[in-house]
């Protein structure tokens, strides 16, 4: 299965009499198209911010180069994707990352665990950039033009990063026994929250020919993943998914003090500028 | 960023024996000549350890100096400012990594200069010991602590020292954009909310004399500094880099509607420059002999990234050699 856009049900050329007056539409469309720019937009921001805290602590400084690098690189695909979504909703890239609270955040679950150790970063790399690699790359097709000019910007980057994470995925895993071991531990540790970023949703049905339906990504993301893994001598783990709800406003337990962080200081001077 | 010009308490890897007379004599012309030592010329015992003390000084202070700032990435208050910041304290690391590699070229391994930082016997800047408090440290930093930096290192493009000057190139390119970024966080934040112009002001207040102070003692209590202009690694003393310094930031901070906290700085008509007070030294002293409020922090956090990443590096050093064993077993199989 080849990763697509989602398809219109209803058979091609066929009248809709039953749709509302087009301004309704264009209402609802416009709702679900800043919601799931919300989607993509939160997993970025949350990633980055998480490798934000990796500077000045990784275990070579070209590595927090490296880390820094990314982060930066999935900021801009945060601010791209929520500017897009404030124009929607009214309003800016700051209003939406620093004046919501987590539950109006749609970050899965997997981008906001809390930073652990080195293997940890290198395996939320791996797994969030196999995925962001198809998701950008069937993005790239989109109807909306400026999600897709969005999508060939980012897809170029995420390959970047999962070259990167791969690399020292296969270096660790495939390093010491004490690397291994903690590679395979981290790996184990992030495995259950993988298949929330392949959860299919209604919302994507309701974004015909513009958004991309995550099931369809998790053959060729997980194709990648295991392509690493075996190089590296890791083991897929036989672990359970957990239940996610990221989408849906049932954040993480780290997702609140991460934000309360990041937000502490724009909303102790709410209206100023900076 | 730049050392302080203290006195050295570790020297460098001994180098090479002293150049053979020819050798000095030829060093002694390109100095003269103001041309370039490049690694391979010969050059005294003294200029090289003198030149592994700075740079290395220097590559530390830059490595240092990203942990101040990098207190804020997680709480910059927009996303263009965290962009900004996550930029600056990266090109500080790249910063390290010149200089660290310009080092290299005089003999000295990064491994070691890495330990003598983490035993806490090699120097990096004092100032990188005052803490950040604020978001509007941020500001001051890259308007006061990177503009002394610039100060300090324009002059350093021109050293005798080729790799050490080339370095310098690229490094002040990025520091004067750093300069600019900290100058517009203070200028926002002075033409912002009441609140904000407080935080502004309050920051300057802090960072204005310790910043005064990354020149270095007046000449007069400066002993290393004559050797270094004689071997023209140093082309301005500290006190006239230090007056070159306030004489840029006078109109700067009345453009940022902010205060200098010096109740004697005004202009000399005479001298052509801004008069300004005495500095503290006891309490630059304080922080330079470890007493400063970050001096243990800062080395420690160093420590413990390093320790945290050991296991990485070895791993990495452990694939590298299993890679090359393979490949060679593979190279026999098919001979
Ligand atoms: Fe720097
Ligand atoms: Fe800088």
């Amino acid at each position: 299965m080849t990763p697509q856009l989602v398809s219109a049900t209803a058979p091609n050329g066929a009248d809709h009499a039953a749709v509302p007056s087009s301004r309704q539409a264009d209402m609802a469309d416009m709702a679900d198209m800043a919601e799931y720019l919300l989607w993509l937009g939160d997993d970025a921001l949350v990633s980055a911010q998480r490798l934000g805290e990796w500077i000045t602590n990784a275990p070579e400084l070209e590595e927090d180069v490296a880390l820094g690098n990314i982060g930066l690189d999935q900021l801009g695909q945060a601010r791209a994707l929520l500017s897009y979504a404030g124009e929607l909703l009214g309003r800016n890239e700051d209003e939406l990352a620093y004046f919501r609270d987590d539950v109006d955040f749609r970050c899965t679950h997997l981008v906001s665990l809390p930073r652990g150790d080195f293997a940890d970063a290198v395996v939320r790399l791996l797994l969030v950039g196999a995925y962001s690699e198809q998701l950008y790359a069937a993005l790239t097709t989109s109807a909306d033009e400026r999600l897709a000019g969005i999508a060939a910007k980012a897809i170029k980057e995420v390959r970047y990063h999962v070259e990167h994470a791969a690399g020292w995925a296969v270096r660790l895993g495939d390093g010491t026994d004490e690397s291994h071991r903690r590679m395979q531990d981290a790996l184990n540790r992030a495995w259950p929250y993988l298949d929330e970023l392949f959860d299919p949703h209604p919302l994507t049905d309701h974004l015909d020919g513009i958004a991309v339906d995550p099931a369809t990504l998790k053959e060729p993301a997980l194709q990648r993943i295991t392509a690493v893994l075996d190089e590296a001598t890791l083991t897929v783990p036989a672990t359970q998914r957990v239940a996610g709800g990221g989408r849906d406003g049932r954040p993480s337990e780290h997702l609140g003090p991460m934000l309360a962080v990041m937000q502490v200081l724009a909303r102790a001077h709410p209206g100023a500028s900076w | 960023m730049h050392g302080d010009h203290a006195p050295a308490t570790s020297a460098g890897p001994a180098g090479p024996a002293e150049p053979s007379a020819s050798g000095q004599s030829s060093f002694d012309r390109v100095i003269a000549g103001d041309g370039r030592i490049e690694p391979r010329d010969e050059m005294p015992d003294d200029y090289r350890k003198s030149l592994i003390r700075q740079i290395s000084q220097h590559a530390h202070s830059e490595i240092i100096g990203m942990q101040p700032e990098g207190n804020w990435i997680t709480r910059a208050p927009s996303l263009h400012r965290k962009a900004i910041l996550m930029a600056k304290v990266q090109d500080e690391a790249g910063h390290g990594l010149y200089l660290y590699s310009a080092a290299e070229t005089l003999g000295a391994s990064r491994e070691d200069m890495m330990q003598a930082l983490l035993a806490g016997k090699a120097r990096y800047s004092s100032i990188f010991n005052y803490p950040t408090p604020t978001w509007a440290d941020i500001g001051a930093i890259g308007w006061l602590v990177d503009g002394a930096a610039i100060c300090n290192q324009v002059p350093l493009c021109r050293a005798s020292y080729g790799p050490y000057a080339r370095a310098m190139i690229r490094i002040c390119k990025e520091e004067s954009f750093h300069q600019r970024q900290g100058f517009e966080i203070l200028l926002t934040l002075s033409r912002g909310t009441p609140a904000q112009h407080e935080l502004a002001q309050e920051a300057v207040n802090r960072w204005y004399a310790p910043s005064l102070m990354m020149f270095g003692p007046p000449d007069a209590d400066s002993p290393n500094s004559a050797k270094s202009m004689a071997w023209k690694i140093k082309r301005f003393s500290n006190d006239e880099l230090r007056q070159r310094f306030v004489d840029m930031l006078v109109p700067q901070a009345q453009a940022l509607g902010l205060t200098l906290p010096d109740p004697d700085l005004r202009w000399n008509a005479e001298r052509g420059h801004y008069d300004f007070g005495e500095l503290d030294w006891s309490e630059f002293k304080a922080v330079l002999a470890g007493q400063g409020q970050c001096n243990v922090q800062r080395v420690e956090h160093r420590r413990r990234a390093h320790t945290e990443g050991a296991w990485v590096r070895e791993a990495a050093m452990a694939h590298a050699a299993k890679k090359a064993a393979r490949q060679q077993q593979s190279a026999r199989g098919a001979a």
